[in-house]
């Protein structure tokens, strides 16, 4: 039903934790799911997300790099799963979040340095930050499309 | 307080005795990360369309062989970073958390051997 009919406290446990915190009447900080979303914090975690992503992807980069010095067999075999749909799908995926580890993390160089912590600065870097990715990735794959 | 300056303070502090070499290092990385990866994308498009004699005798040729080995090295090192952070945060039980990281810091240096190893034999060998 109403969110807020499920949010009523239950009885807490005499001696647990829950309790102790209920008595003390303290201002309890909120956890993630309570804050409204901002731009900044879906980008905060999407950076680390991307970093995640790109971790994993290094299993393809190595699987590739392998195959490579392989020989034509093994190359062959990489080839046609990198052209097929699946893993065009996969690398497009991976060129935005590249672009968007790269420029956030551009931006997380600036913040070191001590600039740009601006609360409209901060927002329209983020958003700087995802119209670079788009259009980075658009450009690499027109530029494949066109080449290749 | 005495007469330390700020950085020898903070040198050899935290939880891990390193100070904030993990932060440095993972800086440091970005910035080579930046301009390798640049290069390995702009690479990858002069190379769109490209057979395997073609890739293998561009990655033969030492300058970009020598910056594949050096985007490797920088890659890796700062995906291992990352990924070490993440586990700190996530991860609260002591042993999974020693074993993962263990398990992250042997996968990472392994993968990166076997990618210079691969570029070597390339670059040198046959």
């Amino acid at each position: 039903m109403l969110s807020w009919q499920l949010r009523t406290p239950r009885e807490p446990k005499a001696g647990s934790l829950e309790s102790v915190m209920a008595r003390s009447e303290r201002p309890l900080s909120p956890h993630l799911q309570i804050y409204r979303w901002y731009l900044t914090m879906a980008l905060s975690i999407v950076h680390r997300a991307t970093g995640m992503a790109m971790a994993l992807g290094l299993l393809l980069f190595t699987w590739w790099l392998l195959a490579l010095a392989g020989g034509p067999e093994t190359f062959a075999t990489v080839e046609a799963v990198k052209d097929s749909w699946i893993g065009v799908l996969v690398l497009f995926g991976y060129t935005f979040v590249l672009f968007f580890h790269l420029g956030n993390g551009i931006r997380h160089l600036v913040w070191d340095a001590g600039y740009g912590f601006d609360v409209q600065v901060a927002f329209h870097s983020g958003l700087a930050v995802l119209a670079f990715a788009g259009a980075m990735t658009v450009l690499v794959w027109l530029v494949i499309a066109i080449a290749g | 307080m005495g007469v330390q300056s700020p950085i020898a303070r903070v040198r050899g502090l935290g939880p891990a005795r390193e100070g904030v070499s993990h932060w440095t290092r993972q800086r440091l990385t970005a910035i080579s990360n930046i301009v390798l990866v640049l290069w390995l994308v702009f690479s990858a498009m002069a190379l769109a369309g490209a057979g395997y004699e073609e890739v293998r005798a561009w990655l033969a040729s030492p300058v970009p062989a020598s910056l594949m080995i050096l985007l490797v090295i920088s890659t890796f090192y700062h995906a291992r970073l990352g990924v070490q952070v993440v586990i700190e945060d996530y991860v609260h039980h002591e042993g999974a958390k020693i074993g993962s990281l263990a398990a992250v810091t042997l996968i990472t240096f392994g993968l990166a051997v076997a990618c210079i190893v691969a570029v070597l034999k390339i670059a040198i060998g046959s």
